[in-house]
């Protein structure tokens, strides 16, 4: 048995998937530079223009937006007052804006593609075999690894930083978006069937509806996933709070990679709360 | 005409449904044919019509294959073999925009745990049918709210669904499908998720409405009293074939084999029998015309001790005891206005056994079966018991 391992040559697989993403780096570059260009461009405006508000305006409007979200309650805005201003403090204030604006651009683009493909799941058994794999195999692969081809074909800074994460991070959209719409209980899918209801009436009508809540909570995953690859990211040139902590490690500055790393955290909290309480907020008339 | 002509209407879960509609055809059971091909029989060749304006109730237990009747009939679920024919147009073979035609404008569901939108006010529940029509926002919301207030609900348009007990959010559904107009209702155990008070006022509520509205109503219940009480003709269902169709006397009176029969040997008579079933003809005299002598003339003929007084139109007067007919002769009195007595109960024709019961028990004449004030018949104590006990005479004949 041993033997017969040996007699077997090792599998080229890795030249194999270098070749193909060289392949695909080349053919698509007049796809991937325009986005490399002027999609990076816009990001960066975005980026700058989010970072040029003055951060007491910022920290009104998110105070504000958590007072109503949080159902008119105090908790949630205190602390996201205190923990920006801390991070206001730490002179890391640029940074964050700019780790809020990729996760903002990540999450969004994890959205817009991962409902339809949710949607498509939902509709075709044949559609839920084939993606199911991919999804798990998109999760489970350690995320630096979608590092590597992103820089092959967006160089490095903020695009390739985008692109990684949004493989990254769209897994949990796309699961739960099919599973809200397969959850709608038969008989609401009868109703809307025998009154007449097309495809897309149903669709829109009723199972969207019925699934917002879990949708929601996909989606909260999401921004969460997109917000720990943004970090990761930072190994590719993506700029922000990540970048901090990793030169922090270059440096051993424990120090200061703590304190970048505390930004971070209370980004992910205002955040995860965020996104959480809107998908209560419509889940109430249910 | 029919509205609904069902033919040879069959569906088969499953791969091998050609192979087991030939074994159907073929006169296997339903466990033959499953084991044999792996396909299991929802509904075997059925055939049946329903008439304009009539409640038709398709009721069997759980697993007879009534839910999936019904639900062939709008093709929620496509028929293996079969025609469903509404108003001329095959609902079998049809296409698909067709079909969604239909479905809006011909044919409405109500279903047995409501299946109302959750998160939509009832108005815009109610509004649902007219909604996917195209229809604009403020006709549609007028209509919805007729339909509404129909049901009883017109102040509720606010609420959403999960505000309103049970009993009101199957009005919501009723009111739902209302507010398309459909020639046909479709209802799927509309009632049995109800408890049983609200369960009889909603059937009380339904007759109601259909004395209005005349609908065609298809109502798939597994409850026999329900069927019995709301259903202008039954068709009973079992493993999948309808084993009969009749009125519910037909059902109750001349169950078609030992199923039907073993189902309506626990339903109590004295709900579905009424006066009409077993009154019988009675003797009468005219008051224009006969005195006291013919009276008792009659009385002693018949052997009976009291006769009802009628004048030429059959128009109930009152009736004259034997007693008071000999007292008269031998006074010379001529006229039966003297000793007629007007004391005794009346029933009308639809007048239920359990009712006429109490009213037999105390009264000392046969009960008369009045309509419109002319005498139809007379119901004597023993009718009353014997057909309590399942025996005797019982008239089938519609009224």
């Amino acid at each position: 048995m041993l033997n017969f391992m040996e007699n077997i040559e090792k599998l080229p697989l890795s030249s194999w998937v270098s070749d193909f993403t060289g392949w695909i780096s080349d053919s698509f570059a007049f796809l991937f530079d325009p986005i490399k260009n002027e999609f990076g461009d816009g990001l960066e405006s975005f980026a700058d223009m989010l970072a040029a508000v003055p951060p007491v305006i910022v920290i009104l409007i998110v105070a504000v937006i958590a007072f109503f979200l949080s159902g008119k309650r105090f908790g949630l805005a205190a602390f996201s007052v205190v923990g920006l201003l801390l991070v206001w403090n730490q002179g890391l204030w640029e940074e964050l804006m700019l780790s809020f604006s990729l996760v903002l651009v990540a999450s969004l683009l994890s959205v817009i593609i991962g409902v339809p493909i949710g949607i498509l799941m939902s509709k075709s058994k044949v559609a839920e075999n084939i993606i199911t794999p991919v999804l798990d195999f998109m999760q489970t692969m350690p995320a630096f690894v979608y590092l590597i081809p992103a820089v092959a074909f967006f160089s490095i800074g903020m695009v390739p930083g985008i692109f990684a994460s949004l493989i990254f991070a769209t897994p949990p959209t796309v699961r739960f978006t099919n599973l809200g719409i397969r959850q709608v209980s038969e008989e609401l899918v009868e109703a809307a069937d025998a009154f007449g209801s097309t495809g897309a009436q149903k669709l829109f009508k009723v199972e969207l509806p019925m699934a917002k809540t879990t949708i929601m909570a996909g989606i909260n995953q999401t921004v969460m996933l997109a917000l720990s690859m943004v970090v990761i990211a930072s190994m590719i040139g993506a700029p922000g709070l990540g970048r901090e902590v990793l030169s922090a490690l270059q440096r051993a500055d424990v120090g200061t990679g703590f304190v970048a790393g505390l930004g971070i955290v209370i980004l992910a909290i205002i955040i995860d709360r965020f996104t959480q309480s809107f998908s209560l907020k419509k889940g109430t008339n249910i | 005409m029919p509205v609904i002509k069902v033919d040879g209407l069959s569906k088969v879960f499953g791969k091998n449904a050609k192979q087991a509609l030939k074994l159907l055809e073929a006169g296997k059971t339903k466990e033959e044919i499953l084991k044999q091909t792996g396909s299991t029989v929802g509904v075997n060749r059925a055939s049946f019509e329903v008439e304009a304006g009539e409640i038709f109730v398709i009721m069997g237990l759980s697993g007879s294959g009534k839910s999936t009747l019904v639900r062939l009939l709008n093709r929620l679920i496509d028929p293996t073999e079969g025609h469903v024919i509404v108003d001329g147009e095959d609902l079998a073979t049809m296409n698909k925009k067709d079909l969604l035609r239909v479905r809006r404008t011909k044919m409405s569901m109500v279903f047995q745990k409501f299946a109302l939108f959750p998160f939509r006010s009832i108005l815009e529940n109610a509004e649902y049918g007219l909604e996917i029509q195209g229809m604009a926002k403020e006709e549609r919301s007028q209509k919805a709210r007729k339909s509404l207030e129909m049901v009883g609900l017109g102040n509720y348009i606010e609420q959403y669904p999960a505000q309103l007990s049970g009993g009101m959010q199957q009005r919501v559904g009723l009111a739902r499908a209302l507010a398309n107009d459909p020639e046909v209702l479709l209802m799927d155990e509309a009632f049995s998720a109800l408890d049983p008070l609200i369960r009889k006022e909603m059937q009380d509520e339904l007759l109601d409405l259909q004395e209005k509205m005349k609908k065609t109503i298809i109502f798939i219940t597994h409850d026999l009293d329900e069927a019995l009480r709301i259903g202008d003709k039954i068709a009973l269902m079992k493993d999948g074939s309808i084993v009969q169709v009749g009125s519910p006397e037909e059902i109750l009176m001349n169950p078609a084999n030992d199923y039907v029969e073993k189902f309506v040997e626990d339903v109590d008579r004295s709900k579905v029998l009424t006066a009409y079933n077993i009154m019988k003809r009675p003797e009468t005299v005219n008051i224009e015309k006969h005195g006291p002598r013919v009276a008792l003339e009659r009385m002693q003929k018949e052997g009976i001790s009291s006769i009802y007084v009628t004048d030429g139109k059959r128009n109930l007067k009152g009736y004259v005891t034997a007693d008071d007919a000999s007292t008269a002769l031998r006074s010379d009195v001529t006229s039966l206005m003297a000793i007629l007595k007007t004391d005794a109960p009346t029933v009308t024709k639809d007048t239920l056994m359990n009712a006429i019961f109490e009213i037999s028990h105390n009264s000392p004449v046969p009960i008369p079966v009045v309509e419109d004030g002319k005498l139809l018949g007379i119901i004597v104590r023993g009718a009353v018991i014997s057909a309590l006990a399942g025996q005797g005479e019982v008239n089938l004949t519609h009224a």
